[in-house]
């Protein structure tokens, strides 16, 4: 890893996150998902990507953040893995933000679940702190099918 | 003309045209054995070919060239300028002839035998000294005697072809030029001081053939290329038109324009789709024209895909003979609609189930030939391929005349094994224990012996049909043989679906599975759907259908008022998919699901309709699998085993049980029975010998059971205490018949009514009773009711006539 590099940022809630620019294809507005009837619930449908058919991931579901108290409409940030292109829906987009190597610390050991698999580290920024999540970990399927059994459980 | 030789002119073309870069590399490069021995090759295989087809001119000159390449590749000659002239001269020959052989089919008379002598000269020459400088002369002198005018030769020919109408050119020009073209070429290769004269001459013909400018830039760009030249002019004019109508693609390119064509297939369905809210006639009639070369370029692109069946089957021949020997049987084969295409990746999918099929056939079903005979059947079993376009699918039948597949055997196989119950085994008919074959774990486990065979692996060949969206299916018959029946779909990429609406949401159900469409008005809507057993089930034309709801299956809520049932085919089996709307047939674009949602069985994949919105597509065969109709418990034919079950009903009865003399049970069969009544025992009278009551008006005799089940009913009568009343201050009668003719049985107790299916387990022991049975766990015998009815006879006359 380089010890400066860019991260696309977003917001879930007022939660701050980023995903590493070079894997992200592009943002874009709110689509229309068709959603997809047995799948897992952090899988909120398909939405037609020019053509190209994506599957998009509630990310509130995943980091289990809870869900959204008004009816904003989702954006998505569509990332390109190496299990393949997916888009994930987020609140509200940030800057893209180069971030300093030195200011970087592993996630606290209070952290549990899925997030604590999935969330990197944290930038220590001015005033706030930026979590990066590792967006190859995000499409395992193990990791998606383990999510489904805790969500059974809690059933 | 014959397949075999289009086939070879193909490949030799295209092999001439990379020897020509190829000695350009190796002149560059004179000790590049890879080159040589990759020439060597493709001349060696000419010389085959061409052997083999009979073409003996053409194979002598071939085999010239080959000797003199041999030694080339062994490094016994090395490589000049004179024997690489000799050696173009001679694929210039070789070109010519195959024009020649695409014309008449024959390679014409020109026998080259100066050209040979050369070659063999060379060869000889080569082989004993460093090439000495005398060779060039023959090279160049012997074939034609006008050297000097080569050039103007070319250019005649081409200013000729250049008045002819242009089709005629690639015609006419090689039956004039032949025997000059080769030299032109040398001439030109000999003269580098003249690169001004072909490309002059084959400027001309560059306007009728693409390949001369071509050719041109190479010789401009590299002088060892100027042989070329003109060669190319010459094997475009030449006229080899199997090479200009058939070129060689890529399949990955191909896949490419298939994508594009499925792209374009959705944007039109978009474009169509927001051209019916515009009023517009113009955009109208541009959208149908875009619709209509939509259609057309998406068949046109379709069929670059699609290959003659006769590409797998071509092999079959082979892999029959050589397994018939080893199996010390006789096989014919026999094919019909070679030539039936489908799409190059299902042929490349079918090839392996088809093998297996064949392969099955022969070690299997064909009988050696003495068991045959015995049977009356010729020595010779004969392995029927067929295959043909039927209702935009792909129909192929692999059929046998050998043992055929015997049902039983299967059955016993099956349930011996613990793949099938009992109970099932006897609720299956003898077709579904053929399908047994199919099923997973019959047939790898142990090869069957005796059993007339087939089963390794079949499930595998079930499998990976069915994953092209095929279905199989098996006709056999004892003794006759077998047919195996497959059908597929054309091609996979696009393909023509019902669109429907559950829960709001649009789904895609590929045509190839749907049998048909109904639709059931709110009103009968409760009526319509009946219930075995709480599983839905709908009366079409007399058979019951399972039902399945989408909405449920999905967990989708439900909107529709009327029924709508989409008949599906799902492997043998039928099921009615109740949702809520039914729109229209579309033609769409599968595109795989994420490996995300790959787990979910009820879908196959998603499309993109007009709106630009997603639709899932739906797996039939998944959706039966979820909704358990083809589950292990159900598997085979849910029809039949339902019929059963009706009938059964019909069996159902219900019986009266009774405390019988001797404190046991008696069964009397409720149907016949009008009414159970209490009398009190003063109401009774007598009439003569027979005990007596009056009832609604009549006289109803009464019996006593007891004297019935003894027989000794002739002294009838109640038993009275001595001073005349009855014992019992209550009778419990049983009334039989109708309204005139009645008659009571008295009975000491009435114990219960029960309904069920009984079945007689033991035979009568006394008089007046049918038979024994269990109910409720206790022996009950069954009253015998016709024949009571019967030995009542006169007591009924007696009612009648009161």
């Amino acid at each position: 890893m380089a010890d400066n590099h860019q991260l696309c940022t977003f917001f879930l809630e007022d939660r701050f996150f980023g995903v590493d620019v070079e894997k992200v294809q592009e943002v874009i507005r709110y689509q229309v998902v068709t959603p997809v009837p047995l799948a897992p619930p952090v899988v909120r449908g398909l939405i037609n990507l020019r053509g190209q058919i994506v599957t998009a991931i509630d990310l509130r579901r995943l980091l289990q953040v809870g869900d959204p108290q008004d009816d904003r409409r989702p954006i998505n940030i569509v990332v390109q893995t190496r299990q393949g292109t997916f888009s994930l829906l987020v609140d509200r987009i940030g800057d893209v933000l180069e971030v300093d190597q030195s200011c970087f610390e592993r996630p606290p050991d209070t952290l549990e679940g899925i997030a604590r698999e999935l969330i990197q580290g944290t930038y220590k920024l001015q005033g706030r702190l930026l979590l990066t999540i590792n967006i190859d970990k995000l499409f395992n399927l193990a990791l998606l099918n383990r999510y489904r059994a805790t969500a059974k459980n809690t059933e | 003309m014959d397949e075999i030789i289009v086939e070879f002119l193909t490949e030799s073309l295209e092999g001439l045209d990379q020897l020509d870069n190829k000695f350009v590399l190796l002149e560059q490069n004179p000790d590049d054995r890879d080159t040589l021995a990759s020439i060597f090759r493709t001349v060696h295989t000419i010389k085959g070919t061409c052997g083999f087809l009979g073409f003996s001119h053409l194979e002598k000159l071939a085999h010239a060239g080959e000797n003199l390449l041999s030694l080339l590749r062994d490094g016994k000659l090395s490589f000049t300028q004179e024997i690489a002239s000799a050696l173009l001269n001679m694929l210039d020959a070789v070109r010519t002839m195959l024009g020649e052989i695409e014309r008449t089919e024959t390679d014409g008379e020109e026998s080259y035998s100066d050209l040979i002598q050369v070659l063999n000269r060379l060869k000889e020459g080569g082989s004993a000294s460093p090439v000495p400088p005398s060779p060039p002369v023959p090279v160049d002198a012997t074939p034609p005697a006008n050297e000097s005018s080569a050039a103007e030769d070319a250019d005649a020919d081409d200013a000729g072809s250049e008045l002819l109408p242009p089709g005629s050119v690639f015609l006419l020009e090689p039956v004039s030029a032949p025997p000059e073209k080769p030299s032109a070429l040398s001439s030109s290769a000999q003269c580098p001081e003249s690169p001004a004269t072909p490309p002059s001459s084959a400027d001309t013909s560059a306007k009728s053939a693409q390949p001369a400018a071509q050719a041109l830039e190479r010789a401009a760009s590299t002088p060892a290329a100027l042989e070329r030249a003109p060669s190319t002019p010459a094997s475009a004019a030449g006229g080899p038109s199997i090479a200009e109508s058939s070129i060689r693609v890529d399949v990955p390119l191909l896949d490419k324009l298939m994508n594009l064509v499925g792209e374009l297939v959705l944007a039109r369905n978009q474009i169509v789709e927001y051209t019916l809210l515009q009023e517009n006639p113009q955009l109208m009639a541009a959208s149908q024209r875009l619709n209509l070369i939509t259609s057309e370029l998406q068949e046109g692109i379709m069929r670059t895909r699609m290959q003659p069946i006769s590409n797998i089957w071509a092999k079959f021949p082979r892999i029959v003979r050589d397994l018939a020997v080893n199996c010390g049987k006789q096989v014919r084969v026999e094919m019909e609609g070679k030539e039936t295409e489908l799409d190059k990746s299902l042929i490349e999918a079918m090839k392996d189930p088809l093998t297996h099929l064949i392969r099955n056939a022969v070690d299997h079903g064909v009988e050696l030939p003495a068991v045959r005979q015995a049977s009356g059947k010729p020595e010779e079993g004969c392995l029927l391929l067929r295959a043909y376009h039927e209702g935009g699918q792909v129909h192929i039948e692999i059929a046998d005349n050998g043992a055929g597949i015997n049902p039983i055997k299967l059955r016993n196989k099956a349930v011996e094994k613990g793949l099938i119950t009992l109970e099932r085994a006897d609720a299956m008919s003898d077709q579904d224990f053929r399908r047994l074959i199919f099923l997973a774990g019959f047939s790898t486990a142990e090869k069957i012996t005796n059993i007339s065979g087939r089963g390794v692996g079949m499930d595998v060949v079930k499998t990976n049909i069915e994953k092209i969206g095929g279905v199989i299916d098996l006709e056999s018959e004892l003794g006759r043989g077998t047919t195996f029946k497959i059908r597929i779909p054309l091609t996979l990429a696009i393909v023509p679906a019902l669109i429907v609406t559950s829960g709001g949401e649009r789904f895609a159900i590929p045509q190839v599975n749907l049998l048909e469409l109904i639709r059931v008005n709110e009103e009968q809507r409760d009526a319509a759907i009946e219930y075995v057993h709480s599983n839905p089930v709908y009366r079409l034309r007399g058979k019951l259908l399972p039902i399945v709801y989408l909405n449920h299956e999905l967990n989708l809520i439900a909107t529709a008022r009327v029924l709508n049932i989409v008949v599906l085919q799902a492997g043998q089996h039928q099921l009615g998919l109740v949702v809520d709307q039914i729109n229209d047939t579309q033609e769409i674009v599968v595109k795989p699901l994420d490996k995300v949602l790959q787990d979910i069985p009820v879908f196959a994949g998603a499309t993109i309709m007009g709106d630009g919105r997603v639709a899932l597509i739906l797996d039939i065969l998944g959706i039966a699998q979820q909704a358990r109709i083809l589950s292990d418990s159900h598997d085979q034919n849910v029809a039949a085993q339902l019929e059963k079950e009706r009938d059964r009903k019909a069996e159902i009865q219900t019986l009266l049980l009774v405390r019988s003399p001797g404190n046991g049970r008696l069964a009397i069969p409720l149907a016949p029975v009008s009414r159970l009544e209490e009398f009190e025992s003063e109401q009774v009278e007598s009439a003569g010998d027979v005990d007596v009551i009056q009832y609604r008006g009549q006289i109803l005799p009464l019996v006593r059971l007891k004297n019935v089940l003894s027989a000794s009913y002739s002294s009838d009568r109640l038993a009275r205490t001595e001073t005349g009343a009855l014992t019992t201050p209550l009778l419990q009668v049983i009334v039989f018949g109708d309204g005139v003719r009645r008659i009571g049985l008295v009975v000491d107790e009435i114990i219960d009514i029960v309904q069920d299916v009984f079945e007689t387990k033991g035979r009568a022991t006394r008089a007046g009773v049918a038979g024994t049975l269990v109910i409720q766990g206790r022996v009950t015998e069954l009253f015998d009711v016709q024949s009571f009815l019967q030995r009542m006879m006169p007591l009924l006359a007696l009612a009648e006539g009161a």
